[in-house]
């Protein structure tokens, strides 16, 4: 939680210095969700995230120098500087990506669990990470249906952040997110997704059953984004949150919480490594070559067309 | 010499690719039944593990397909109508094609989506007649649509075998045709490969899908009036330039017919960079549907939108004279 906390104020800053181009959707408030469940998770796993992916990344192994360089465009990062913050992704590690569009990640999760089954290795599984927003997306429920239907070893893990952009959950989703999700035939329970213990609890039980062949689970992870939806909210001057709400919701700060569970002396270690780490990232990042831009469209295909330029 | 089916080649390649390749599977609407055909049988030999019937949800299997290809399978996907390809766009153009660069070529996405039954069915009116190619080509998705049975089983192979995702295209007016042609003749046919059809010195005609037979009548039946030279692009995306080139080049003289909608059409491309890079002795004519056709039920309005011999044989006249 600490590398994904600081990695992000870092981002923060070189986002509204212009480092990072593009801006980034901040995950800070929600570390317990990516943390608590990718304890659980194997590199042979698959996740698919959301537009809001850095937590889940960093969580499921990614190296946060190839990370950062990744925003930084360089040809060092994760994907060789074509993805940014909203494509970051590792296939080798089993990150198939961040993903820019609202749910499109599910069923891409339903196939690698599927996938997986077909070629014999039915104790790996397939972690979909998406919002509350995502609920109302369409796709997203014909994957739950098709995970159900095939009794597939998906976990769908739902960040409910009580705000899809500005929109508060209870003006954008008919009924509750569990039931919803039961009635597909999920095995679905919530969690309070500000407390780490929690959600790996939670997050444990639903991988292990889904490892033993019962079938796909949704978790729903009650949290909240302590930042704006997006790094340019603060310039638009958007305000739908009152600051009370935001104070309470920090009160319940994820990482606090864990803090004071561990013995201060490896808290403190903690930090420091963490300082390290995310130092050595901004060296890397930095000091990372940028790509030629005759090279834009590099790996287009993966097999060979000629691309005729367009000017 | 005995007879292919337009239908049965395909079934053919899919029957040989998975025979060949334990990773090939085949996703659809009723696919354990083959109700469109393509995948008839195919079930009974591989299973329904393998040749698997999708509930209807086609965002999320095409997806689905998606992530099953990221893992290391090679799916084709069937669409029972190609106007299904607007529900999956975003699935298509916005998620399995933009994986490979996006992700700096960590992975690719080898699935093939085929769509039978494209074009004007004769009455299936506004939502089934379309003919969508053209938006496939447009951003960048390898598309073919083959004209012949044998051109059906060697641009289907190679679809399954590539690595990005590819489209096939199966026009409603061939999947009744036959072609003479012994199995052990089927091959492979390259994407980006064209196939000069007819050779001819005063024009060259370019000819899609279902219009390739009608432009070789059309050519026959000219024959003392021009020598004509018909080519089938085969795949509209990637295209054939070269072929294409040398032969518009030693014509001066173009006529495109397709079954696009006429503005950002495929014949519009073609004949652009005609003008641009060939050297055309004569502007070149295009045949295809009206601007933003949507075919009407009845049968003579359907016909009327679609390009046509008699259109063809004008056109060919326009640019002689
Ligand atoms: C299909 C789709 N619709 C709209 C958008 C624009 N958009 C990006 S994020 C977002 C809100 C998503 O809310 P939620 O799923 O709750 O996730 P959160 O941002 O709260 O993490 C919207 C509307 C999009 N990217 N994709």
């Amino acid at each position: 939680m600490r590398l994904i906390r600081e990695f992000e104020e870092h981002c923060l800053e070189k986002a509204l210095t212009g480092t990072i181009v593009g801006g980034i959707h901040p995950y800070i408030g929600q570390e317990a969700v990516a943390v608590g469940v990718s304890a659980h998770l194997r590199t042979d796993d698959v996740i698919t995230s959301t537009h809001r992916g850095h937590g889940h990344v960093l969580a499921k192994g990614a190296d946060p120098k190839r990370a950062l360089a990744e925003l930084y465009g360089a040809s060092t990062g994760l994907n060789r500087g074509r993805g940014g913050s909203m494509h970051a992704a590792d296939v080798g590690l089993g990150i198939y990506g961040a993903n820019g569009i609202v749910g499109a990640g599910a069923p891409i999760a339903v196939g690698a669990a599927w996938a997986a089954r077909r070629a014999g290795h039915d104790d790996r599984v397939a972690v979909a990470f998406f919002g509350d927003g995502a609920l109302s997306q369409g796709v997203v429920l014909e994957a739950f249906n098709m995970a159900a239907l095939w009794s597939l070893p998906v976990l769908f893990v739902c960040e409910n952040n009580g705000y899809a952009t500005s929109l508060p959950v209870d003006r954008g989703l008919a009924g509750d997110p569990v039931r919803r999700a039961a009635g597909f035939g999920l095995t679905a329970a919530a969690v309070d997704g500000m407390d780490v213990e929690a959600v790996a609890e939670a997050a444990g039980r639903a991988v292990a059953a889904c490892r033993a062949g019962a079938g796909p689970h949704f978790l729903e992870c009650a949290t909240y984004r302590f930042h704006g939806h997006h790094t340019v909210e603060h310039l638009m001057g958007t305000k739908y949150r009152d600051d009370d709400e935001v104070a309470g919701a920090r009160a319940r700060d994820p990482l606090t919480r864990q803090r004071a569970r561990l013995a201060p002396e490896a808290a403190d270690a903690v930090d420091a490594e963490i300082a390290a780490l995310i130092a050595e990232a901004e060296a890397f990042a930095s000091s990372s070559p940028g790509s030629d831009p005759r090279d834009a469209l590099d790996y287009l295909y993966a097999g060979t067309v000629p691309a005729r330029p367009g000017a | 010499m005995p007879s292919l089916s337009y239908v049965a080649a395909v079934n053919r390649a899919l029957r040989d690719e998975m025979a060949r390749d334990e990773r090939v599977c085949v996703l659809g609407e009723d696919v354990s039944q083959g109700i469109t055909g393509l995948t008839k049988g195919l079930a009974d030999v591989y299973g329904t593990g393998r040749v698997v019937d999708m509930p209807l949800s086609e965002q999320a299997f095409t997806s689905l397909a998606t992530g099953a290809a990221i893992a290391g399978q090679r799916p084709v996907v069937e669409f029972q109508i190609p106007s299904l390809l607007y529900l999956v766009f975003e699935q298509i153009a916005n998620q399995a094609h933009k994986f490979s660069l996006m992700t700096g070529g960590q992975a690719s996405v080898p699935v093939t989506y085929l769509f039978p039954g494209s074009g004007s069915r004769s009455g299936m009116a506004g939502q089934h007649s379309d003919h969508p190619y053209s938006l496939l080509a447009h951003v960048g998705i390898k598309t073919a649509v083959p004209a012949t049975p044998s051109d059906a089983y060697g641009l289907l192979l190679s679809a399954i075998r590539e690595p990005d995702p590819v489209a096939v295209f199966a026009p409603t007016l061939l999947m009744g045709a036959s072609e003479e042609i012994d199995d052990g003749d089927l091959e492979a046919v390259p994407l980006g490969s064209a196939r000069v059809c007819r050779e001819g010195t005063d024009v060259t005609v370019v000819a899609v899908g279902h219009l390739v037979p009608i432009a070789l009548q059309v050519a026959a039946a000219l024959a003392g009036e021009a020598s004509i030279e018909v080519i089938d692009p085969r795949t509209v995306y990637p295209v054939d330039w070269e072929t294409l080139g040398k032969s518009i080049t030693r014509t001066g003289r173009l006529v495109v017919i397709d079954d696009s909608n006429r503005m950002c059409g495929f014949g519009s491309e073609i004949a652009a960079t005609a003008v641009e890079e060939f050297g055309l002795t004569v502007p070149p004519v295009r045949l295809s549907r009206p601007d933003g056709a949507v075919i009407p039920y009845a049968l003579n309005l359907d016909h009327a939108l679609l390009p046509d011999a008699g259109g063809l044989v004008g056109a060919i006249r326009a640019v002689l004279r």
